[in-house]
């Protein structure tokens, strides 16, 4: 019956892997899309229109950069033209304030600048290049132009401790949102895990923050905030649901449930090149993999909260635990859990000194040896 | 947060309703969607920076004559301060 299958809200489009940033938990998988195999403007238009038909109500433009693609004007415009909501996820370069404004006459709503850190040593540690300076310049050119606009700020161990300097930087901008979102620890960022999961003490300090913000703040700034799920008691509900609420097309026009989907084995994409959206959203294999419930084991099976958590990650049940369809290990019902406590207690330990908030020695002794993200050829 | 009658609520930047030829009618805004019924999409159609929040007031009265009028105002004004904590309006003088 895939008349009962509810459509989707958002359409998740990675344009290009090719990004000037070279961040250490990039949510791009290990293998990078080349550039000669990236979907055409056509090929985009068409997948837009076909979205639209299928109840998709935004388009997330994503990388890499999107900013990349020397199409992005004809990008926004055929979106729109498909009644879409276009976000644009940005690290802000390559761009001039004349192609911001020609952005934004194309159509552009939403405009989300991420950042690296308040500190440009930081972000330039995080990011392998040097890129802070040129996203404050952006952040200039924002004020006069008409189009709404989050920061994005990533957190981790090495910046949790610039909150406040953070928050600043978006109470002088023309921000209507700010989202703090801990790392997730998938791809890059899990290869890099151990050097950014904060400690305990960071995250409770952290959290206290950013509630006492969200109220400062109400009706001016909406500020957001996403916490490590290692330290959850239960999972997120991962991209709402498997194949429940979002799309995402890779460069190549491969069509997965969520960023991270093909790290689970045996798992097949169909392409938009191939095939229609609406039939790769409804009846292929890797959409109905996880759907419903069907799938899940015990304790999910028979638990109270699998219709508000669907039972958490699946990218994250193969990483911790082997097994794509076990209960995502974080969920302090798993029975994987202790691998996961393991993984804290060790980073506890090490780093619980001078590692709050306002740390008693501002940098640690060493830098972390960090695996970059490269470019793709 | 309280609304002030005087003020001229105007859709933020990035704020948005869909086309005209789209059902449902509903408000885009930055990760968010609302869907607009009766009189929500009545209000939401007013928040054009010409109208002030007294006139969106008394037109809704005239509109929806049969409901009690004090229960029209206490329900636009708590519907204007759910969109103002998303940061979908912008209050103008």
């Amino acid at each position: 019956m895939t008349s009962a299958i509810a459509n989707p809200l958002a359409l998740i489009a990675e344009l290009t892997h090719r990004c000037p940033l070279h961040c250490v938990y990039c949510s791009n998988p290990l293998e990078l899309a080349q550039r000669s195999t990236e979907l055409s403007t056509e090929d985009w238009s068409r997948v837009f229109n076909e979205a639209a038909a299928l109840g998709v109500l935004q388009a997330d433009f994503t990388g890499g950069e999107p900013l990349t693609r020397p199409d992005i004007l004809d990008l926004i415009r055929s979106a729109r033209a498909a009644d879409l909501y276009v976000n644009l996820i940005t690290s802000g370069l390559p761009l001039a304030e004349s192609r911001l404004e020609a952005l934004v006459q194309a159509g552009l709503d939403h405009f989300q600048l991420s950042f690296q850190g308040a500190r440009e040593e930081t972000a330039n540690e995080i990011s392998g290049t040097k890129a802070h300076a040129q996203k404050l310049r952006v952040l200039e050119w924002l004020k006069r132009h008409r189009v709404a606009v989050t920061l994005n700020f990533v957190i981790h161990r090495r910046n949790i401790a610039q909150l406040p300097e953070m928050l600043s930087l978006a109470e002088s901008s023309s921000a209507s949102r700010v989202e703090f979102a801990n790392v997730q620890y998938y791809g890059w960022a899990f290869a890099n895990r151990d050097s950014l999961l904060p400690t305990r003490e960071q995250l409770t300090q952290s959290i206290d923050f950013l509630k006492k913000a969200q109220e400062r703040l109400a009706g001016k700034i909406k500020v957001e905030y996403v916490v490590p799920d290692y330290y959850a008691k239960y999972p997120k509900p991962c991209m709402g649901g498997w194949a429940r609420k979002l799309m995402l097309i890779a460069p190549n026009g491969d069509a997965l449930p969520c960023h991270a989907a093909r790290v689970i084995p045996g798992l097949s994409f169909e392409n938009v090149k191939n095939r229609g959206l609406r039939e790769i959203w409804e009846v292929s294999e890797a959409f109905q993999k996880f759907r419903g419930e069907a799938w899940m084991q015990e304790p999910c099976k028979t638990c109270d909260r699998r219709a508000l958590d669907y039972g958490g990650c699946r990218c994250q049940a193969f990483l911790l635990a082997a097994d794509a369809t076990a209960t995502d290990p974080v969920c302090s019902l798993a029975p994987q859990r202790p691998k996961v406590d393991a993984i804290l207690a060790t980073l506890n330990e090490t780093n619980s000194v001078g590692a709050g908030l306002a740390p008693r020695s501002a940098e640690p002794l060493t830098k972390p040896d960090w695996l970059y993200r490269p470019n793709p050829s | 947060m309280s609304v002030d009658l005087e003020s001229h609520p105007r859709l933020a930047p990035g704020c948005r309703m869909n086309e005209k030829t789209q059902q449902p009618r509903t408000l885009l805004m930055p990760e968010r969607a609302l869907r607009l019924n009766g009189p929500s999409l009545e209000i939401v159609e007013r928040c054009d920076g010409k109208h002030t929040v007294q006139q969106i007031i008394t037109e809704l009265q005239q509109l929806y004559s049969k409901a009690e009028p004090a229960k029209v105002e206490q329900d636009i004004l708590g519907y204007l301060a759910l969109l103002q904590k998303e940061r979908a309006l912008d209050f103008e003088a």
